[in-house]
C-alpha cells in the first residue's frame, strides 16, 4: 500500500465515521411500571431521565415508554424496542427482571440496565439504591421525635428491599428512643393514595405519631398534616409538605447513574455489573431537615449522614439479634451484601410476622 | 327535523356496519386528538394500524405477537358472550382468569420438577377447575339468594387479586428467588412450558384453545339446543321458563363456561407468555375481554376479528409510543374512544333516524 492510498483510505474511513456519527447517535431506551407523572417512582427515573438527556444533548437519542405492565408485555414491549435499534435500554421496576433477562438473551448487542434486580448477563446489568442508608436517617428522626413512643411504617411489598428499610428504621429509631415500637401495616401495591391514607390513618388511631412509608403517593402526608403528626418525603422531597408534617426524605436519584452509563456507551466502555449505590454515591439523596427537630438530634442525623457516604458508618452494624432473639451480626460486624440482598427476617424488637 | 324512531327488529345491516364505522370514527378522531398533541396524526393511525402488520422492521415479530395478544381475549370474550346472550352479566372475568392460573401454576408447582407428560394437562385441568370454582360463587349466590351477580363476580376480582398476591409473595413463592416475589419460572421448566407451537407463528396452546372455543361455541349457539335454550333467556325470559329452561340451569351454565374458559385463559398465559405467577400478572385481560365480546357484537367470529382488532390497537400503540412518543394515557383514550363510537353507532342498529320536514304553523 503507497502512501496515496493510504491516505485516501484514512480519509475514506474518517468521512465514513464522521458520517455514521451523525445518522446513528446511540438510542437510549427507558421502559416505566407506572405513568410519568405517579409522582414517585416512575416520575422520579422519568425526570432522571431527562436530566440525562439534558447532559448528552444532541449526542443521544432518547425514547420512553410508560406505564407498561410486568409480564409478557414488558417482554414484547423490549423486544419492539431492540427492534427498532435501540443500544442500551433501562428496565426501571423489579418486575421486568425475566423480560430483560429473556430478550437480552436475544439481542446479544443490545445492552440493558434493569433496576432493582439481581440477576445479570454479559449484557444485562443490574443496578439499585442502598435505600436502607436513607431510612437509618428517618427512621432516627421518628424516633427522636415520637412522644407516643410508638411510631408506624407502610410497607408495600414484603420483599428484601422493604424488610431492609424497615428494620434499619427501626434499629436507629431504637437508638434515638430504646422504648420505641413499630407497627408495620403492609398494602401490597407501589402506590394506590387511598390505601396509603387508609393506612396511615389506621396506624395513628392504634397510637402512631410519626409514621414512615415505603408507598410511593403523598396521601400519608397529607393526612399526617391533617393529625399534627409527623412523617417524611418518599421517592420524592415532597416539599409542598414542608415544614411539616415533612421534616425530611428520601430522594431517589438516578440521574448521575444514567449519565455515566450512558457515557461509558458513547466511549464503548461498557461492561456488565450488579451495583449498589448509596448517599455516597449520590444515588440516595436526604432531603431537608425542616420543623421542630431537637438539636441534638439534628447534630446527630448530620453527621451519620456524613459517616454514611464516607462509609465510616454502615447502618446494620452489630451486636444485631434476629426477631427470636438469635444472633445474627456480632459486636462491630458489620452485614454483608448476600444477607442484605435477600433479607427475609425482623431484627430483635420488631413485633409481628413478616407476610407469606 | 330529525327524529329516532324504534325498529321492530334490530337492524342486521347495521349490526354488522357499525363496528366498522366505529372504528374509522376512531380513526378519524383519533387523528385529531394526535394532531393537538402535535404528533403527526396519518403517521400515528398508521403506525397503530399498519407497522404492527407490515413494517419491514417489526412485522416479522409483532405478527405472531398479535395472536399472542389476541388468544387470551377471545378466550374469556367466548365465554362472556355466551353470558352476555343470556343476560347474565359476568364482570369478574378478570378474577376468574387469576385463579385459573393460580390454582393451575399451584398444581403444577406441587410436583416440581416433574417432567411426567401428565403434567401439563393436568394444570390446563386444575385451570379451567379454578376459573369454573371461582365463577361459581356468583352463580351460587344467584340461584340461592337472589344476589346480583355483576356485583358479586367484580368484588371477587378483587378478592382474588389478594389471592394472587399472597401466592406471589408467598405460597407460590420461588423458593430460589431470594425472597422477592413471582413463583418459579415455566420458561425454565420444558415439561409445563406453553411454548409456541411452531416457531415463529405465536401459535402457543392457549391461542389454539381460543380459535376452538370460537367454533364450538358457534355449533352450540347455532345448532345446539343448550345455545338455543340460552338465547331464548336472554330474549324471552317468559317463553324461556315457559319452555321447560331452568333459569337456575342458565345461570350455572353460562357463568361456568365463562369462568372455566377465563380460567384456562389465565393457565395459558402464565405458563406460555407470563411465565410465572407475580402479583402484576393480572392485566386487565378480563375487563378487556368485555369490550371485545361487545365489540364482536356477541357473535364467535365477530369477537375472533374483534380481539385480533383490540391486539392491534394494543401493539400499535406501543410502537406509536416507541417511535412517536406518543404519551400512554392517549392511546388508552384512542382504545376507549373505539368503544365509546361502537356503543354510539349502536344507536342505528335499534333505531331508525328519519328527517321529518317541518310543518307549517
Amino acid at each position: 500500500m503507497n502512501r496515496r492510498t493510504l491516505l485516501a483510505s484514512a480519509a475514506a474511513l474518517s468521512l465514513a465515521a464522521g458520517a455514521a456519527l451523525a445518522q446513528d447517535v446511540p438510542k437510549i431506551a427507558f421502559v416505566y411500571v407506572g405513568p410519568v407523572n405517579d409522582g414517585g417512582w416512575s416520575q422520579h427515573h422519568h425526570e432522571s431521565a431527562m436530566e440525562m438527556k439534558d447532559h448528552f444533548g444532541d449526542r443521544i437519542e432518547i425514547v420512553e415508554q410508560e406505564s407498561v405492565p410486568e409480564g409478557a408485555d414488558a417482554e414484547r414491549v423490549l423486544t419492539q424496542m431492540a427492534l427498532s435499534g435501540a443500544d442500551l435500554i433501562f428496565t426501571t421496576s423489579f418486575g421486568y427482571m425475566d423480560p430483560t433477562i429473556n430478550v437480552a438473551q436475544k439481542f446479544p448487542d443490545v445492552k440493558f440496565e434493569h433496576a432493582t434486580g439481581y440477576k445479570t448477563a454479559d449484557n444485562v446489568s443490574a443496578y439499585s439504591a442502598r435505600f436502607y442508608e436513607g431510612r437509618a436517617i428517618t427512621g432516627y428522626l421518628a424516633g427522636a421525635m415520637t412522644e407516643t413512643d410508638k411510631i408506624g411504617y407502610i410497607g408495600s411489598f414484603p420483599i428484601p428491599e422493604v424488610i431492609r428499610g424497615i428494620n434499619s428504621s427501626y434499629l436507629h429509631a431504637a437508638q434515638a428512643n430504646p422504648d420505641v415500637e413499630i407497627a408495620v401495616v403492609w398494602l401490597n401495591t407501589w402506590f394506590d393514595p387511598a390505601k396509603e391514607a387508609d393506612a396511615t390513618q389506621a396506624l395513628l388511631d392504634q397510637g402512631a405519631d410519626v409514621v414512615l412509608a415505603h408507598t410511593d403517593s403523598t396521601a400519608p402526608l397529607s393526612v399526617l398534616e391533617k393529625a399534627g403528626a409527623y412523617g417524611f418525603g418518599q421517592a420524592a422531597d415532597m416539599a409542598e409538605f414542608k415544614p411539616t408534617p415533612r421534616i425530611s426524605s428520601i430522594i431517589d436519584d438516578w440521574a448521575p447513574y444514567y449519565i455515566e452509563r450512558v457515557q461509558a456507551v458513547l466511549d464503548g466502555t461498557w461492561e456488565s455489573h450488579n451495583v449498589w449505590q448509596g448517599i455516597g454515591d449520590g444515588m440516595v439523596g436526604i432531603g431537608e431537615f425542616t420543623g421542630p427537630i431537637p438539636e441534638d438530634a439534628l447534630t446527630h442525623v448530620t453527621r451519620m449522614k456524613e459517616d454514611i457516604a464516607s462509609g465510616a458508618y454502615h447502618p446494620f452494624t452489630g451486636p444485631i439479634n434476629k426477631q427470636d432473639g438469635s444472633a445474627w451480626l456480632a459486636e462491630g460486624e458489620v452485614a454483608d451484601d448476600g444477607t442484605l440482598a435477600g433479607m427475609d427476617f425482623y431484627v430483635e424488637g420488631v413485633s409481628g410476622e413478616i407476610p407469606n | 327535523m330529525i327524529r329516532l324512531e324504534k325498529r321492530t327488529q334490530p337492524s342486521g345491516y347495521w349490526t354488522a356496519l357499525s363496528p366498522i364505522l366505529a372504528v374509522g370514527l376512531t380513526m378519524i378522531v383519533g387523528g385529531f386528538m394526535f394532531w393537538a398533541l402535535g404528533k403527526p396524526p396519518v403517521e400515528a393511525i398508521r403506525t397503530i394500524f399498519w407497522d404492527p402488520l407490515f413494517h419491514p422492521q417489526f412485522a416479522d415479530y409483532s405478527r405472531p405477537q398479535l395472536l399472542v395478544k389476541a388468544g387470551p381475549l377471545i378466550l374469556i370474550a367466548i365465554g362472556l358472550s355466551i353470558g352476555f346472550r343470556a343476560g347474565i352479566w359476568n364482570i369478574g372475568a378478570e378474577g376468574q382468569y387469576i385463579m385459573g392460573a393460580v390454582s393451575g401454576a399451584a398444581v403444577g408447582l406441587a410436583f416440581y420438577p416433574s417432567q411426567s407428560v401428565l403434567l401439563f394437562p393436568l394444570m390446563v385441568f386444575a385451570g379451567a377447575l379454578g376459573g369454573w370454582a371461582w365463577a361459581m360463587i356468583p352463580a351460587v349466590l344467584k340461584t340461592r339468594f337472589g344476589t346480583n351477580e355483576i356485583l358479586v363476580s367484580l368484588m371477587l376480582v378483587y378478592v382474588a387479586e389478594n389471592i394472587l398476591a399472597s401466592a406471589s409473595a408467598g405460597w407460590l413463592r420461588n423458593p430460589e428467588g431470594m425472597g422477592f416475589p413471582g413463583s418459579r419460572n415455566f420458561k425454565q421448566w420444558s415439561a409445563v412450558y406453553n411454548a409456541e407451537l411452531l416457531t415463529g407463528t405465536g401459535m402457543h396452546w392457549g391461542v389454539a384453545a381460543a380459535f376452538i372455543a370460537v367454533i364450538a361455541a358457534y355449533v352450540m349457539m347455532a345448532r345446539h339446543i343448550q345455545g338455543f335454550n340460552v338465547r331464548l333467556t336472554g330474549e324471552a325470559p317468559l317463553a324461556a321458563r315457559f319452555s321447560g329452561v331452568s333459569p337456575a340451569w342458565i345461570v350455572f351454565l353460562c357463568l361456568g363456561v365463562s369462568g372455566g374458559l377465563a380460567g384456562l385463559a389465565g393457565l395459558f398465559e402464565v405458563t406460555g407468555p407470563a411465565g410465572q405467577v407475580s402479583i402484576d400478572f393480572g392485566s386487565g385481560y378480563g375487563f378487556t375481554a368485555i369490550i371485545v365480546a361487545f365489540l364482536g357484537r356477541l357473535n364467535p367470529f365477530g369477537i375472533l376479528a374483534a380481539g385480533l382488532l383490540m391486539a392491534l390497537t394494543y401493539i400499535g400503540g406501543e410502537l406509536a409510543q416507541l417511535m412517536l412518543g406518543l404519551p400512554g394515557a392517549s392511546i388508552q383514550l384512542f382504545q376507549g374512544m373505539l368503544l365509546f363510537f361502537l356503543l354510539a353507532t349502536d344507536v342505528f342498529t335499534n333505531y331508525r333516524v328519519r328527517m321529518l320536514r317541518r310543518e307549517a304553523a
